[in-house]
């Protein structure tokens, strides 16, 4: 949270509507997303109960478990859900082979961080299953496992589109006047950046909270809708073996998050996309392309847990994912470098004083250089040390070394992004009058830590790990 | 009689237990639950009675399973558990004794089986003996405020080597050694609350309470299925907040002291139980008693709605949540934020740091978004 989105919600409760935080989207949006709306039996780990799930807002699929405590039926929900999911999925990687990556990749939204979380659970508890052995299962089940797995690793990279939580997605582009906590709620935070024709937000998030009007976007439901509702309705299907009154009881309870969750869609499609989304979003699509393609050769599922080297591994990405998004969301967005502005580590101003003509010999170099000097003068203070490395908004490929400051004026060197002939590419120096604004912020792309190899695994960290490979034991875990 | 009976009413107080007496310590700042709390009163109806009352309660679904892991985990005289035991402490097969407290005969009175609790834990504490003993089903006492609260603990305590452990059943699941952070500490404030009570015997028997563990052993079905396994977790931050919250409302007299005379928050229920007392007259009561408002309340107090409405409509910031208020300087009041960024208020001496920050934010965003 920064000082920007504190003071938009303040804002935001006396206006009575949420103010925008960011004038581009940050995360890319697929034209064709699969909306997954999951719900589970209160006070299980992994038990589904049921979910709605599609990529037509018009033509949402029912799934449901009519005993969420019947093995059996878990399990043919769960291969329900395959054929969806993995339909969906392989509308993707139907292309022929060899290119680097597919052309596009599958897009899952999810009403919240809980729903991930419930991805991640049921991911673990269905991919070690087999198709073979004394429980078996169908052969799409261990694959939707897998898949679900993948997709909740991959979305801990910060700046990752393939699965998104939409709460998570519309908290970053807008402060609503309540808190965080209440920001949980989709429907609540819809209400106070969309509210219907003559309500304010907080009547629209007031009516959101009584889970009578407004059931909970899962995975829990409302121990209410348990207690009067679902037991009875449970009940009834075990008496009957009908699932109708199952079916027709969560009908309730999921509809209405699913047009909540077309209605964050809309929203977030107006918002046009950020600069770096294109290049993030290829790197979903390599990242799709490869897992597609490991599995399509019989990969095994990912393991119960990282060795040493993998997990220092997951670990660096996952730290390198956080900068370089941070960075660029600020190159992208004015409103996400007003934070930089504040800490000073970014600062803007104007440019007085020019020297596009400066060649010198870099030290270690043998040749003179382009090596122009800017003088600028700084609006906001300047709290960057000299011979830092900023760069700009309007050049993010450009480096430029802090060379002194002096009092507000700040002296600049360029040192790259100026073509390769003897004086500068039109257009590459900024020019005197201009508005600039540099910041030290790392846009990633480089040094990553020196890692062993796998199988160079040092003993202080167990040694090389044996390769994993899934055991019967694994295929066999009771699922009670 | 203590000076909260009238605070309550006629009503009988609202009996505490582990997780009622955890969730004190959640908001240890707060005078309104403090006197609620303190005098026993239910907070559910009093909310309901406002109108106010949040989608509070159990899932019967959660409530059955918890029930049905505990029951397996204490079948055949706590079977799993020994073998959890046996392998935590390594002790042999023989070293292990059980005792079912709750085995002494037909009085089964709170007061008969604390005694039994009480002289069970004495001839466990002072025999010295190496072997392990599990007691099950004790009867723990805790003064709360000045009133004595029994604690039924599905918890057990099992003695080895002369230290005491407390024993936690909880059916959220532990996978691939990894569980959930959230539930893991709300289990560590709740066990906190046992191995407090069992300290307060120890000491009330003029026996060492150091000699009952910090670490408690919370047991959890593995990965996805029934079976039980187990992790000790070290509860002395939890043990710290909360015997700060409980001293705290011993010394609920000041609190008492600040209120106007004749202070009630009593319900006024007829015969049938529903409330007759006129709910502005208790809207006001209430609001006589300061709050301390935070969105996380939201999921531990019944009154949480309440004071929610109460902090909105005094424009209070700390209603958007503490980390935003302390993003703004510590302003208490909407009002003063959005007037010192427009420039419109003059900061005091202390504001002006925080003055000119919302100013420069302001003037940032205008730009931006222009």
């Amino acid at each position: 949270m920064s000082v920007l989105t504190s003071l938009m919600r303040a804002r935001a409760v006396r206006r009575g509507r949420a103010l925008p935080v960011a004038t581009v989207r940050h995360l890319h949006l697929s034209p064709r997303p699969l909306v997954f709306v999951p719900l589970r039996l209160a006070g299980e780990a992994a038990a589904p109960l049921g979910a709605m799930v599609g990529a037509d807002p018009a033509d949402p699929r029912l799934l449901v478990v009519p005993q969420p405590r019947n093995r059996e039926l878990r399990f043919a929900f769960m291969a329900e859900l395959a054929e969806v999911v993995l339909t969906y999925l392989d509308g993707f990687g139907a292309e022929p082979a060899g290119g680097e990556r597919f052309a596009d990749a599958p897009q899952i939204l999810v009403p919240n961080p809980k729903g991930i979380a419930f991805i991640r659970l049921l991911g673990r508890s269905t991919r070690f299953r087999r198709p073979d052995g004394p429980y078996p299962v169908p052969p799409s089940v261990p694959r939707l496992g897998t898949w679900l797995t993948f997709l909740a690793e991959r979305g801990e990279h910060a700046g990752s589109s393939l699965l998104v939580a939409l709460t998570q997605a519309l908290g970053a582009h807008w402060a609503t006047g309540q808190s965080a906590v209440e920001d949980g709620n989709l429907a609540a935070q819809l209400g106070w950046i969309d509210p219907p024709p003559g309500l304010t937000g907080p009547e629209a998030a007031d009516a959101a909270e009584d889970p009578l009007r407004t059931p909970p976007a899962g995975p829990d439901t409302d121990p209410g809708f348990d207690r009067l509702v679902l037991e009875r309705s449970i009940a009834a299907y075990d008496e009957s073996g009908s699932p109708g009154q199952v079916r027709a009881a969560l009908r309730t309870q999921l509809e209405p998050t699913w047009a909540s969750m077309w209605q964050a869609v809309e929203l977030l499609r107006r918002l046009p996309d950020a600069g770096s989304v294109a290049g993030r979003w290829e790197r979903d699509r390599t990242a799709f392309t490869r897992e597609y393609r490991r599995l399509a050769e019989g990969g095994a599922p990912q393991g119960r847990r990282d060795g040493a080297v993998g997990a220092a591994h997951r670990l660096a990405r996952l730290e390198a994912a956080q900068q370089e998004f941070a960075a660029q969301c600020a190159f992208d967005d004015p409103l996400a470098m007003v934070e930089h502005l504040l800490s000073g580590k970014a600062f803007r101003g104007t440019v007085v004083e020019v020297d596009a003509a400066r060649r010198i010999v870099p030290p270690g170099g043998k040749r003179a250089s382009c090596r122009p000097l800017v003088v600028v003068e700084a609006a906001d203070p300047v709290l960057i040390p000299p011979g830092k490395t900023v760069r700009s908004p309007r050049r993010p490929r450009q480096r430029a070394e802090i060379l002194r400051i002096e009092g507000n004026r700040v002296t600049l060197q360029l040192l790259d992004g100026m073509g390769r002939a003897a004086v500068p590419e039109p257009g590459s120096v900024p020019e005197h009058g201009q508005s600039v604004c540099y910041a030290d912020l790392d846009l990633g792309g480089g040094r990553r830590p020196p890692l062993p190899a796998l199988e160079e695994t040092p003993w202080t960290h167990g040694g090389p790990p044996a390769e994993y490979v899934p055991t019967d034991d694994d295929a066999l875990e009771a699922w009670s | 009689m203590s000076r909260l009976d009238p605070v309550r009413g006629s009503a009988e107080p609202v009996e505490h237990n582990a997780r009622t007496i955890a969730a004190l310590a959640v908001n240890p700042g707060c005078d309104r639950r403090a006197v609620l709390d303190a005098a026993g009163v239910d907070k559910r109806k009093t909310a309901r009675h406002l109108g106010r009352s949040g989608a509070f309660g159990r899932s019967p679904f959660a409530q059955s399973r918890e029930n049905s892991f505990a029951d397996l985990v204490k079948a055949d005289g706590a079977a799993h558990l020994l073998r959890l035991l046996r392998e935590r402490f390594g002790l042999s097969l023989s070293e292990v004794a059980y005792v079912d407290v709750s085995d002494a005969g037909a009085d089964r009175r709170a007061e008969v089986r604390h005694a039994r609790t009480r002289t069970e834990l004495a001839r466990a504490a002072e025999g010295r003996e190496t072997t392990g003993t599990l007691f099950d089903n004790p009867m723990l006492k805790l003064d709360v405020a000045g009133y004595e609260v029994y604690l039924e603990p599905r918890v057990i305590a099992f003695q080895v080597r002369g230290r005491f452990h407390v024993v936690e059943i909880k059916s959220f699941p532990i996978v691939d050694d990894q569980a959930d952070a959230a539930q893991v500490s709300a289990a560590a404030r709740q066990s906190a609350v046992y191995v407090h009570a069992m300290r307060c015997v120890f000491a009330d028997l003029g026996l060492d309470p150091g000699r009952v563990s910090h670490e408690v052993l919370l047991v959890c079905p593995k990965d996805f299925a029934n079976h039980p396994t187990a992790a000790l977790i070290d509860v002395r931050p939890q043990l710290s907040v909360l015997r700060r919250q409980l001293a705290r409302l011993k010394r609920i007299d000041h609190i008492l002291d600040g209120l106007p005379a004749g202070f009630t928050l009593d319900l006024r229920p007829d015969a049938a139980g529903t409330p007759t007392r006129p709910a502005a007259e208790l809207r006001t009561a209430l609001t006589t008693v300061e709050a301390r408002y935070a969105p996380e309340c939201l999921d531990s107090c019944e009154m949480a709605f309440f004071c929610r409405d109460e902090a909105r409509a005094a424009d209070r910031v700390e209603a958007l949540g503490r980390s935003v208020r302390e993003e703004l300087g510590g302003l208490e009041s909407v009002a003063a934020v959005l007037a010192l960024a427009d420039g419109t208020a003059s900061p005091t001496d202390d504001q002006q740091e925080i003055a000119a920050r919302l100013r420069h934010v302001q003037l940032l965003y205008a730009e931006a978004v222009a």
